[in-house]
């Protein structure tokens, strides 16, 4: 069995797959990966399905050591990097780690969260299908600690050798928008805020709160926002729902939100935008712009293509040679008396 | 928004259902801002009638009080037909929904075990005895299961044990709480922030993700509360634990 021990992480880290779906109606939040873009391209690299299951870091850098076997690895998101008993992996690269490598993960310096995956995925206990962890409940584990093994296999240890893969298309999809630019569509309680309400959000700059977290992204603007006081009776709530709580901010729910809720919603992020705005940085500014149903469908989509497309730009990277591995080559044949 | 209507109305049984679009990945079959037991029939008829076709792109449903959340992922789904689709079901499920079941929830009330009984029975001029007997008369409705897994929204409380929710929330209330909050009464899972009045507790785990099935109550549920005295806690409490629903189905 192949084992990713953590000797040193940060007090969010945790494992994160695409998320828990299909029990929303009991209460289950979906958790997930807060960027399931970098998520999608961490497993590209090691050669993994698209949302198999890696360790999400949050702010911070990490320590694990390899035990019991090989595996490659890689890192995407926030422009983290990662180094393999002390050498740098090449962004958008990975490389395979041996039975007692250490694997050091640097802080994302661009953004929130990377991903740290390996071959086969994190093989955690999967809950209701899934692996992802939801702090609130329980749910899927806990977040990690030093200490803790987090199995990688399902018992079959690999200890051969693994080649290393490298991505060789646009590392993101294209963007319309131009740097912090986050696309909202408007309701459904719209009818619920002052008739200016909504014009006062677009186009609107806030700032990322140091209080928020994978339940909701706090949202700081020049004004504060108003909302009605009508009483709204509990129903769904979405991850990308822009609550107006009453203090003057403006609350964005995120993948570890509740599925329901009463405070009345004035807007939602589109579902292309979410995993943006989660890389934005608590300090950092976004402004919001409302765009049309047809506009956020379109955008999912053009995301959706570069997903699929990702396996197809995934190519056996152009590595130095090995040392190791040369000197388990038989380059020459015949005999040799070492002189010449 | 016309403020919550809290008991049974002409107005919302006739209600026009409106679906609104929440971002670009769910939708809402809106049937008014009510609590009330003609509306939530609405929802779960059409909570059933949608979960009995299957439509690409719909990846859930969620129902609550008033309205249905349906989950879709938009690069499948075809959105003018899914609204009209809901909207067809939503006028023509009328309130026939699955029936599903009443269940006996035994109910330990009061002292160590609903620690806010006292103070409450008092606020509203009755014993404690009367408070009990006012909350473990009627059956109760599941409205809907949210907030937190297996946490259990209920209709149907007598009005005289209303109370409005607390102003300083406890930061953590005992796992399976039987709670008083505005008209609404509810069976807690895990522990968790509340800001309702804790009256009791049942040895019952609404959610137990070791245990089939892992979620006991559901939406649409009837629920009929047993008050139980404390000596009988410690070998509920252990079943519970064990897997066993301990709650009884009735007919």
């Amino acid at each position: 069995m192949t084992y990713l021990r953590v000797l040193d992480c940060g007090p969010a880290t945790s494992v994160q797959d695409a998320g828990r779906f299909g029990y929303r109606r009991y209460g289950v939040s979906t958790a997930g990966a807060m960027d399931h873009i970098s998520l999608s391209l961490a497993n590209a690299l090691v050669g993994n399905a698209p949302h198999e299951a890696a360790v999400e870091l949050v702010l911070s850098g990490g320590r694990f050591e390899l035990q019991g076997g090989a595996a490659l690895c890689a890192v995407a998101g926030g422009g983290a990097e990662l180094l393999i008993d002390g050498r740098p992996v090449a962004p958008l690269h990975s490389a395979c780690a041996y039975e007692g490598s250490i694997l050091q993960v640097r802080s994302p310096n661009r953004g929130v969260f990377a991903y740290l995956s390996f071959s086969g995925a994190v093989k955690s206990p999967c809950v209701m299908g899934s692996r992802a962890t939801h702090r609130r409940t329980g749910l899927g584990g806990a977040p990690l600690q030093p200490g803790d093994r987090l199995p990688l296999d399902d018992g079959e240890a690999f200890t051969g050798e693994f080649a290393p893969l490298r991505l060789r298309q646009p590392q993101a999809p294209a963007r319309q928008p131009s740097g912090n630019e986050i696309r909202i569509l408007p309701g459904p309680q719209l009818d619920a805020f002052p008739p200016d309400a909504l014009s006062a959000l677009d186009g609107a700059e806030f700032t990322i709160d140091a209080l928020s977290d994978r339940m909701a992204y706090r949202l700081r603007g020049a004004a504060p926002m108003r909302r009605c006081s009508t009483e709204l009776v509990s129903d769904g709530v979405t991850p990308g729902s822009l609550q107006i709580p009453g203090d003057g901010t403006v609350l964005v729910l995120m993948r570890d939100c509740q599925t329901t809720g009463g405070y009345p919603k004035i807007a939602n992020v589109i579902s292309a935008d979410l995993h943006h705005l989660a890389q934005i940085p608590p300090g950092q500014r976004v402004r919001l712009r409302q765009v049309t149903h047809a506009q956020a469908v379109s955008a999912a989509r053009g995301l959706k293509v570069w997903m699929a497309s990702l396996k197809h730009g995934i190519d056996p990277a152009l590595t130095e040679p090995d040392v190791k591995v040369l000197l388990g080559c038989n380059l020459i044949s015949g005999v040799t008396d070492g002189k010449s | 928004m016309s403020p919550p209507r809290n008991r049974s109305d002409r107005a919302a049984e006739f209600y026009e259902p409106r679906i609104l679009d929440c971002g670009d990945a769910a939708l809402s079959v809106d049937f008014g801002n009510f609590i009330d037991p003609q509306v939530n029939a609405r929802v779960m008829a059409l909570d059933a009638a949608l979960s009995a076709r299957s439509i690409p792109g719909v990846v859930e449903a969620v129902p609550s009080y008033r309205a249905l959340m349906v989950h879709v992922d938009p690069c499948r789904v075809d959105f003018d037909e899914l609204r009209h689709t809901l909207l067809k079901l939503a006028s023509s499920s009328g309130q026939v929904g699955l029936r599903r079941q009443r269940w006996v929830v035994p109910v330990v009330y009061g002292g160590a075990f609903g620690e806010d009984l006292e103070v409450l029975a008092t606020r509203h001029g009755l014993s404690n005895t009367q408070l009990i007997d006012l909350h473990s008369a009627p059956v109760y409705r599941v409205y809907m299961v949210g907030f937190m897994p297996g946490f259990s929204y209920l209709g149907g409380m007598d009005a005289r044990l209303r109370t409005p929710r607390r102003t300083q929330p406890r930061p953590s209330a005992p796992a399976s709480s039987i709670s008083i909050g505005g008209s609404q009464s509810a069976i807690g899972s895990l522990p968790a922030p509340s800001g309702w009045h804790l009256i009791g507790r049942t040895p019952v785990r609404p959610f137990m993700p070791s245990r089939t099935p892992q979620f006991l109550f559901q939406p649409g549920d009837e629920i009929v509360f047993d008050p139980i005295a404390e000596r009988r806690w410690n070998a509920l409490d252990a079943a519970a634990a064990a897997g066993e629903t301990v709650a009884q189905p009735a007919s």
